[in-house]
């Protein structure tokens, strides 16, 4: 139970570093996979701690999201590439104050 | 119907007549303008002659009249009412009168100005306040009279105002009065909220009633007024606007001189008398200062070079014994001199005009002269006016001046002699004007001639200035009667009379004979100070240059940056900056705000695990 739950923990911020940390697009990407993929896990224990289904039922909620989400995100990556032929996220920071 | 009930029109026709000019001045053509200007006047003349005759022949009795309610709140209660008395009957026709013959001169005065509807606009809004102020029932709408007349003569001073000279003559005539009008205004709240009421009658009889003599409140209230009077009348310590005020055109001068503004506060202390009566320390103060300024005004008369500057400070010195009779409660006297004293000044002015219109604009009286055979009417005009002022026997200003002298006599003998002094002066300086204008020798040649607009109302004044001392006033029935029989003093009388006489013995011997020379007089050692001090004007406007406008320099000097703004400005301030530096957070880096956003999730988290 602990083991699956600090497994969840150390995959979240695992994930979380990989966005704050990487510069690359489809990096960035990935990490939060991982952290989606984390927060799935943590789901998962806590509906077999309790005897529920509701767990499942989230997880699986969440990789229809996490699917949305990178059609929409390899979309977004694919037109950034066509326009700045890079995909640093760094160089894109032409929205400022 | 009777005339006395269309009270009410003697002041609205005139400022009909400058409603209708301003609007409408520019559709009418010229004769049409002169017609409004000069006729609305007429015409509120001619009303109040005949308002007056019903008066005169009836019971005499005060008429009141209420056209309706100007602010009614709670029980203050302000009508716009008329009082018809013997006194504001002699002021109706002196402002009505007199100013009638001074727009007809205008009329000619004026003629080549570009500026001919403007003029008669102003001239008829001056007239039409005058008239509220010497009508009002209530002091309420006697101030509203009042400002009127203080921003008909801004704009009128200010009436030629590409010179700036002329705008700033214009703004001094207004600041300055306006000092008065404050300590007035101060007056009028008190009087309001010790005695609950504005109508004049009232409120002399609650004054009376309910005040003891000499105790602080009526003090304060009548020195306030005083305060007033003494702005508008262009008395001591405040009467340096009016020798400036000369920058208008002549008419103008004219009619601020003679039929309105200065003899405003005149009228007011002569309205409200009871009060002063009450107050015998500033009744006091009122014949000081009118001696002072009198002897003040006509030393700095005497040595003037420009015509109107000349009659500017006879002026004051005249009003300065109006003052002297107020304030020794010779209050008849004092209404007595300002009627003949508006005849003779309205003439002086007038002539005054006549030459320097004939003078294409020249003020200097040492550049004219031997005027006698070319301006024969000019010269018979102030001939007449200046025996007049100088109170020469069976001239109208003999008998008000005369009066005036004899009852201060009663009062104090050492006001008396001042004021036999000043009568002495006035000799001196009147006579030298006339002297130097229209003898002597270059005679230059005049131009242009006098129209009849300009002849007739010299002609009618000087013969009411010759005669207008035969002219009575019931005024018996609006003061009360102070002084019995006056004919006891035949040594004193003796005085009175000789003093003008001695003056114009030297101005023979100075200014026509030549048998001494005051040019020398001014250039030695001694004297020289004392001629620059009184050319200065006893060196007023130094005095307020140092004493008011230096500091008040000064102190915005310190406070450019307005310290109440700093406030303000540091608000704005702040927000600006503020703004800089959210904006600045702002970097367009991706993982900089998901880093913030894990701070802040971690911060919140932390919070809700503490507490």
């Amino acid at each position: 139970m602990e083991l699956g739950l600090s497994l969840s923990v150390v995959l979240f911020v695992l994930g979380l570093v990989g966005v704050l940390v990487r510069r690359n697009l489809i990096m960035m990407l990935m990490s939060l996979e991982v952290m989606l993929n984390a927060t799935g896990l943590a789901f998962i224990v806590a509906g077999s701690r309790w005897g529920q289904a509701d767990g499942q039922i989230m997880f699986l909620l969440i990789l229809t999201l996490a699917a949305a989400e990178v059609g929409v995100g390899l979309g977004l990556a694919l037109q950034i590439f066509h326009r700045f032929h890079t995909l640093d996220a760094d160089s894109m920071n032409e929205m400022k104050g | 119907m009777n005339a006395i009930e269309l009270l009410g029109w003697v002041p609205l026709i005139p400022f009909l007549g400058f409603l209708v000019l301003v609007l409408f001045g520019r559709q009418l053509s010229k004769p049409l303008v002169s017609w409004v200007g000069v006729g609305s006047v007429g015409l509120s003349g001619l009303l109040a002659a005949l308002i007056g005759t019903e008066f005169l022949k009836g019971t005499m009795q005060p008429y009141h009249l209420v056209l309706g309610d100007w602010i009614a709140i709670d029980n203050l209660i302000v009508p716009f009412g008329m009082y018809l008395d013997a006194l504001s009957l002699t002021m109706l026709f002196i402002v009505t009168g007199v100013g009638f013959l001074i727009h007809i001169y205008s009329a000619g005065f004026m003629d080549s100005d570009l500026g001919y509807t403007r003029f008669f606009a102003y001239m008829n809004l001056f007239v039409a306040a005058m008239l509220v102020l010497v009508l009002a029932d209530n002091l309420v709408l006697l101030y509203l009279g009042w400002e009127g007349v203080g921003l008909g003569s801004y704009l009128l001073i200010g009436f030629w105002y590409e010179d700036p000279n002329n705008g700033y003559a214009a703004r001094k005539a207004f600041v300055m009065t306006r000092i008065g009008d404050t300590a007035m205004a101060l007056g009028l709240f008190l009087l309001f909220t010790q005695l609950h009421t504005f109508d004049i009658q009232f409120l002399m009889f609650r004054v009376t009633s309910q005040w003891t003599p000499g105790t602080l409140l009526p003090v304060a209230a009548a020195a306030l007024l005083l305060g007033g009077a003494v702005g508008k009348s262009a008395q001591l310590p405040l009467q340096s606007w009016l020798p400036d005020a000369m920058a208008g055109p002549t008419p103008v001068s004219a009619l601020i001189h003679a039929a309105t503004m200065v003899t405003a506060g005149v009228y007011l202390i002569a309205r409200t008398h009871a009060l002063f009566m009450m107050a015998p320390s500033v009744q006091f103060a009122v014949a000081v200062l009118g001696a002072v300024t009198l002897l003040m005004a006509s030393c700095s008369a005497i040595v003037q070079t420009d015509i109107k500057r000349i009659l500017a400070y006879s002026t004051i010195s005249q009003i300065g014994y109006m003052f002297l009779a107020l304030g020794v409660g010779a209050w008849s006297s004092a209404i007595f001199h300002l009627l003949t004293h508006a005849f003779f000044k309205a003439l002086l002015f007038l002539a005054a005009g006549a030459v320097i219109f004939c003078f294409h604009h020249e003020h200097n009286i040492f550049k004219m002269g031997g005027l006698r055979k070319a301006m024969p009417l000019a010269f018979w005009s102030f001939m007449i006016g200046s025996a007049a002022l100088s109170a020469l026997p069976f001239t109208s200003g003999f008998y008000s001046k005369h009066d005036i002298l004899l009852a201060t006599f009663e009062v104090s003998p050492v006001l008396w002699a001042a004021g036999c002094l000043g009568a002495l002066l006035t000799a001196i300086y009147s006579f030298r004007l006339v002297f130097v204008v229209f003898f002597g020798k270059n005679c230059p040649v005049v131009e242009k001639g006098l129209g009849w607009q300009m002849s007739l109302p010299l002609i009618l004044l000087s013969v009411l200035a010759l005669f207008g001392g035969m002219l009575t006033i019931p005024l018996d029935s609006v003061f009360p009667v102070l002084f019995g029989n006056a004919h006891t003093f035949n040594l004193v009388s003796f005085i009175t009379v000789t003093a003008p006489f001695i003056g114009l013995l030297l101005a023979v011997l100075f200014y026509l004979t030549g048998t001494f020379s005051a040019q020398g007089l001014a250039n030695s050692q001694g004297l020289k100070r004392i001629h620059r001090f009184f050319v200065s004007g006893w060196g007023m406007d130094a005095l307020y240059d140092t004493l008011v406008l230096h500091p008040f320099k000064v102190l915005t000097e310190l406070n450019k940056n307005d310290a109440v703004d700093c406030l303000y400005t540091s608000i704005a301030f702040i927000s600006r900056k503020g703004h800089l530096m959210i904006s600045a957070s702002q970097t367009g880096q991706i993982r900089w705000y998901a880093s913030s956003m894990v701070l802040g999730t971690v911060v919140v988290i932390a919070i809700g695990w503490l507490s």
